[in-house]
């Protein structure tokens, strides 16, 4: 289909992510990046008032635009949903980060206070939702920790319990979808976005790692962070970057964004800058601290603090826009459209799904 | 080994958290409307009236573009529905729309099949739909959808009341498509008559629990100018492509004698109104009826027809693969027997074919019989006769000879006789 020229919020993102190319490794003046709301807003809808046009001169004006607003309404009634799951051993800032990302206490340790740390003996999966509101939009995020991963001496088949949910949530829907009498809003329990955290040695992926992601790519999108970059110095993050995508590369790992769903140049464009940036250095935390007289939040330490939001420290907030500012509607595509469709493919078809295509056209010749 | 324990809070626990900043995910509707706007839209109309009622036009007017040539031919037999897709676009919105015209409705005499070729136009776009629903390689997003959306049904402008044609169809079309009941050339009619007859319609529409579309009034933002609009349905409308000068500007109008009618004047017609109601204000909503009513019914008609069921009587939810398995199993029932049926049918043929032509070898082998015998008996005859002529022939070389000897005799005794016979004979 032809892109017509004016899409004011595809400019925008490239705006956001090209000033990544005017920061180099070294230390320069702090870029704060904390209000990027941009919103590409389309004509306010005004009621026809008494007989003449609205728009000045222009009466050939027939109002097809409206639908966006439309939508939106529809939208914001609606509310959205979104489902994350985090995934890295234990002791790596999972529950941190995700209260950093929210800004809110949306982790489970948050809500269900361990009177002891202990590391479980098996893996886990506790998924927990919260409901919040920002500017009349309303989302329901459902986070999914999985304690236990990876913390085992012997790590054979961890992944399995974390692909045996996910499978079953899009089992779950599938077979809502297969209903004869079906909601009218299917509720999506389906994991659109697994953060991976990967500890920061500075040498390279583990087994492990590799292993998962291996595996968990196909099925759902993956986004590696390195966690607690703080640990790392500039040079050693790059370089650890460059190998971590090296060894992704080789091993044929593709991790969100993914080259084969980019829809047209200006998406690769964007998808390109930031496959130049992952796996994101990220530190959480939420702690606020005073720094040049403003309220930030940081990680305090005899040599300094690190703020989480500013670019200059860490990558949080690219992760941040990544994740909730521009690209989220597009991860829960993704994950609707080409990894359901997957599974839902595969199902069908072990499940005498051919007799289904059969079913599909005896029935064409009974109804022709 | 890692074994899994899964600890579910999610659903009915979900917590209230109060935000401590700005996170960020407000930009969320922005997000899904650019992504529509990348993606294009399309929206699909039904028009359905008598002929002349000014169906063309009115679209033509409503969207400000010249859509067709030429009016229809209208010398097919029966309804039929043509359809016409166009794609347009305004500022960075792309839209195709889809215009269905009903060629020839009303125009039979016999008129008690003229709502079927609709009923079943709109089933068939309610099928493709649920076909690639249910493909197992499908590709909804790009998918053209074609179902009908809103249902423009034109009445004439009579003055009285609705035609039970018109009841007729529309109440078998209310529970398929969205009804939009408008008035046609209602500047046929003068203004009290024109509250009556709306009225009038109105409550036949009613006793005749015909259910048209409701604009939606659950939304606060719209919900005040939908229910007054409610209240003005159906809208009297007036369509014209000519434009005309009023004052100092390029209107569009329908002239006569004694005035003009302009088609945007809300005090001469409710144009503006339905405009306002179908594009500006509910085209979402009319999609999303659509898809989410009337698709979702038919879907349901349809697969409790195919014999599926989600709950069996002991309320145990049938799983897919053993109704798929079942389904399958009687499918091979009735192929097998079908099968076996053709095979005894066959032999059966082969059979009767097998006995005439026994009985036609027979009589051929009877024929040759008798044609053999014929040939003998015409022989023997034949024969017979040879026969009783050599005999002749033999009495008669007989008597020949014996003829003959007696002749010698006789020369030899009376030779000279003979000689003056012979000599009498000379001289005679």
């Amino acid at each position: 289909m032809r892109k017509s020229c004016c899409c004011k919020h595809k400019q925008a993102h490239l705006a956001l992510w090209s000033c990544v190319a005017n920061v180099p490794s070294h230390p320069q003046p702090s870029l704060s990046h904390s209000n990027m709301s941009e919103s590409a807003k389309p004509h306010h809808l005004t009621p026809q008032g008494k007989g003449e046009k609205t728009h000045g001169s222009d009466f050939s004006y027939v109002g097809i635009d409206a639908i966006l607003e439309q939508m939106r309404r529809k939208a914001m009634k609606q509310g959205f949903e979104l489902n994350i799951m985090v995934v890295g051993q234990s002791g790596l800032g999972k529950s941190t980060l995700m209260n950093t990302l929210f800004k809110s206490k949306v982790s489970r340790k948050s809500v269900q206070p361990n009177p002891e740390e202990r590391i479980p003996k098996t893996i886990e999966i506790k998924s927990i939702s919260h409901d919040i509101e920002e500017k009349g939009v309303r989302m329901k995020l459902t986070v999914i920790d999985t304690p236990g991963f990876g913390d085992q001496i012997n790590n054979e088949n961890c992944w399995q319990p974390i692909m045996k949910f996910i499978n079953d949530q899009y089992e779950a829907y599938l077979q809502e979808e297969v209903n004869i009498n079906r909601k009218k809003r299917i509720p999506d329990s389906r994991v659109h976005c697994c953060i991976y955290f990967i500890p920061p040695t500075g040498h390279c992926l583990r087994p492990l790692d590799v292993e998962f992601m291996r595996r968990l790519s196909k099925v759902v999108n993956i986004v590696p962070v390195i966690a607690k970059a703080d640990t790392l110095t500039l040079e050693e993050r790059d370089d650890f970057k460059e190998t971590i995508r090296e060894e992704l590369r080789a091993n044929g790992i593709d991790v969100y964004p993914q080259k084969e769903f980019d829809e047209d140049a200006d998406d690769r464009k964007i998808n390109d800058k930031i496959r130049e940036m992952i796996p994101f250095a990220v530190v959480g935390s939420d702690q606020e601290y005073q720094v040049n007289g403003k309220k930030i939040l940081g990680r305090k330490t005899k040599w300094g603090t690190i703020e989480v939001e500013n670019i200059a420290h860490c990558e949080f907030a690219y992760l941040r826009d990544l994740l909730i500012r521009t690209h989220m509607e597009n991860i829960k595509d993704i994950t609707g459209s080409i990894h359901y469709e997957t599974y839902r493919v595969r199902r069908l078809n072990e499940s005498n799904g051919h007799f289904v295509s059969r079913w599909g056209l005896s029935r064409r010749g009974e109804l022709a | 080994m890692a074994s899994t324990e899964i600890a579910r809070q999610a659903g009915e626990g979900a917590r209230a958290v109060p935000l401590a900043g700005h996170v960020g995910f407000d930009s969320m509707p922005d997000q899904l409307v650019n992504k529509s706007v990348n993606h294009g839209f399309c929206f699909n109309i039904l028009c359905v009236g008598e002929t002349g009622l000014g169906k063309s036009t009115l679209m033509d007017t409503l969207f400000n573009t010249k859509f067709e040539g030429e009016p229809t031919q209208h010398n097919q037999p029966g309804v039929t529905l043509k359809s016409n897709t166009y794609e347009l676009q305004e500022s960075n919105v792309r839209l195709k729309l889809t215009v269905v015209n009903t060629v020839g409705f009303g125009d039979q005499i016999n008129k008690e099949d003229s709502y079927k070729s609709i009923v079943e136009f709109i089933d068939a776009q309610f099928e493709a739909y649920l076909q690639e629903e249910l493909k197992i390689k499908r590709t909804l997003h790009s998918y053209h959808d074609t179902r009908i959306h809103a249902c423009l049904y034109f009445i004439a402008p009579t003055g009285h009341s609705l035609k039970s044609l018109d009841l007729v169809t529309m109440k078998k079309l209310d529970s398929k498509v969205n009804i939009i009941p408008i008035v046609a050339k209602s500047d046929a009619i003068s203004k009290s008559e024109l509250a009556k007859f709306k009225i009038k319609i109105t409550s036949e529409l009613v006793s005749n629990g015909v259910q048209i579309y409701q604009f939606p009034t659950d939304d606060e933002s719209v919900a005040e100018i939908n229910s007054t609009m409610n209240s003005h349905l159906p809208f009297a409308v007036v369509g014209s492509t000519e434009e005309v000068k009023i004052g100092n500007k390029m209107v569009k109008a329908r002239q006569y004698p004694w005035g003009t009618v302009q088609v945007e004047n809300e005090n001469h017609c409710d144009f503006v109104k339905l405009r306002e109601m179908l594009i500006r204000v509910n085209m979402e909503d009319l999609r999303e009826q659509t898809h989410t009513r009337h698709y979702e019914l038919y879907r349901r008609c349809k697969l409790e027809e195919m014999g599926f069921k989600d709950t069996d009587p002991d309320s145990k939810p049938f799983s897919l693969q053993e109704t798929y398995e079942a389904k399958r199993n009687e499918f091979m029932g009735e192929l097998q027997k079908k099968e076996e049926e053709m095979r005894q049918m066959f032999v059966q043929r082969v059979k009767e074919k097998e006995a005439e032509l026994k009985e036609a070898e027979k009589e051929l082998h009877e024929k040759f019989d008798r044609l053999k015998k014929l040939h003998q008996d015409e022989k023997k005859k034949v024969e017979d006769k040879k026969k009783s002529l050599d005999d002749e022939l033999n009495m008669f070389k007989q008597k020949k000879t014996a003829a003959e000897l007696l002749h010698n005799q006789a020369q030899q005794a009376g030779g000279s006789t003979t000689l003056k016979r012979d000599k009498e004979r000379k001289n005679v």
